[in-house]
């Protein structure tokens, strides 16, 4: 099958600043792929090329197998929403009727009734001024327009500035839901893993412009184990094995392993009075991404 | 962290998803031969993606305890909870009475002693 997505050897650079570093992955249609990674890490970059509105400095994306800058055959099958979207017909007589009837036009899956009730639910004024509305409703209108066009690609980029977390739940909600009904390929890019961890079927973190995971979400999920309790029980149990973090307070230590533990390793744990605790995908991104950090910054060194 | 009606992010959703599934058979609130939830419906009630959810159903197919009836959607196969019901029997055997049974040797304790004591410490919790 076609990727939705395919990035390859992907690497951007400003100036004497590399944003984007060799970056290579495949997105594969009809799944909702989380893009990870701190602020900075190059997030907003890699959208903006996938999305067209910016060129790579070398390597190259495919969208449905073609290119897509200017190219309306795959622009036409994508949406993508931005932190801080910016309506390119402002001024004041440009009111959120316009937007929508804007976007009704522009997408060929829009769904009026979808809309309207993401409208209600959101309590969106339509006749309010684009450029008067709060971030939060701002925000509202460009989820509102994500999931009413339906494309065929759908990214979204921190959709949710100044919303609540009651309407980052309805949100949540409201994308599986139509995904649910509807199957399309959602790219969204988050720095709030846990709220949306669930939503996800694959991850790609990047830091500091490079892929430093790219899996299966519920492959990551307990990968890595947090072993607590007495000092000298905790490096008994750990030896030989790869810490990823060691916390010491008095008598006690908390070390972060990787890998999976069988059923003899937790049963002596158990015999040793350990405390196990497997990571979230969110902590398990976390460390990913500071073993990279630590990674580059032993290079750096060396 | 969102809310996923009680599931644990610290292991793969979709063996969770399975996992629940399973106990529901084997306590019977999924009758053999009803319709199980598909799996958008099982998606929206843990707020997770539907592949997940559609993987997890798919661990229960592939081990013969659901089944598809074409257009109409998933069900317990017939025969379903008596071998989950088996299957844990012969866990509990492993897990609890023999290592329960090895320990009352090396003590001494003899089969008719330990089957009083038993008897004695479900006395005991019945009455407490």
């Amino acid at each position: 099958m076609t990727p939705a997505i395919s990035v390859a050897g992907l690497t951007r650079r400003y100036g004497g600043q590399i944003a984007l570093d060799d970056v290579t992955f495949d997105v594969e249609p009809g799944s909702i792929t989380g893009l990870l990674g701190r602020n900075g890490a190059g997030k907003t970059t890699l959208l903006r090329i996938i999305a067209g509105h910016e060129f790579a400095s070398v390597g190259s994306v495919s969208i449905f197998g073609s290119p897509p800058v200017e190219n309306d055959k795959v622009l036409g099958k994508m949406v993508f929403i931005r932190e801080d979207q910016v309506y390119p017909c402002g001024g004041w007589a440009f009111r959120v009727r316009n937007a929508l009837q804007a976007a009704s036009w522009l997408y060929p899956n829009w769904d009026h009734d979808l809309a309207e009730t993401l409208i209600r639910d959101f309590g969106l004024p339509r006749g309010k001024a684009v450029q008067k509305l709060s971030r939060g409703m701002r925000s509202a209108l460009g989820i509102v327009i994500g999931l009413a066009s339906r494309a065929e690609l759908t990214l979204f980029d921190e959709p949710y500035a100044g919303l609540d977390p009651v309407a980052r739940q309805l949100f949540y909600d409201r994308m599986l839901a139509d995904y649910a009904e509807h199957p399309r390929t959602v790219l969204l890019s988050t720095h709030l893993i846990d709220e949306a961890a669930g939503l996800l079927e694959r991850v790609v973190v990047i830091d500091r412009g490079r892929v430093v995971l790219n899996a299966a979400a519920d492959d990551v999920r307990g990968t890595a184990t947090r072993v607590s309790g007495p000092t000298i029980a905790v490096t008994d149990f750990t030896a030989g094995r790869t810490v990823w973090d060691r916390r010491k307070f008095a008598s006690q230590e908390s070390v972060v392993i990787a890998g999976q533990l069988g059923d003899a390793a937790r049963a002596r744990a158990r015999a040793l009075y350990l405390d196990l605790e497997p990571l979230t995908l969110q902590q398990v991104v976390v460390h990913a991404t500071r073993m990279q950090e630590a990674g580059v910054r032993e290079r750096t060194i060396a | 962290m969102q809310e996923m009606a009680g599931l644990d992010e610290g292991a793969p959703l979709f063996v969770q998803i399975a996992e629940r599934l399973a106990e529901e058979i084997a306590d019977g609130s999924l009758a053999e031969g009803g319709r199980v939830p598909s799996a958008n419906e099982l998606a929206a009630y843990y707020r997770i993606n539907p592949a997940t959810a559609a993987k997890g159903i798919g661990m229960l197919t592939d081990d013969g305890l659901l089944e598809k009836r074409r257009g109409i959607g998933m069900f317990v196969a017939a025969g379903a909870r008596s071998r989950l019901l088996g299957e844990r029997r012969k866990r509990f055997t492993e897990r609890y009475v023999e290592p329960l049974v090895a320990e009352a040797g090396r003590l001494g304790i003899d089969a008719d002693d330990l089957v009083a004591l038993i008897r004695e410490s479900s006395f005991v919790q019945r009455g407490s």
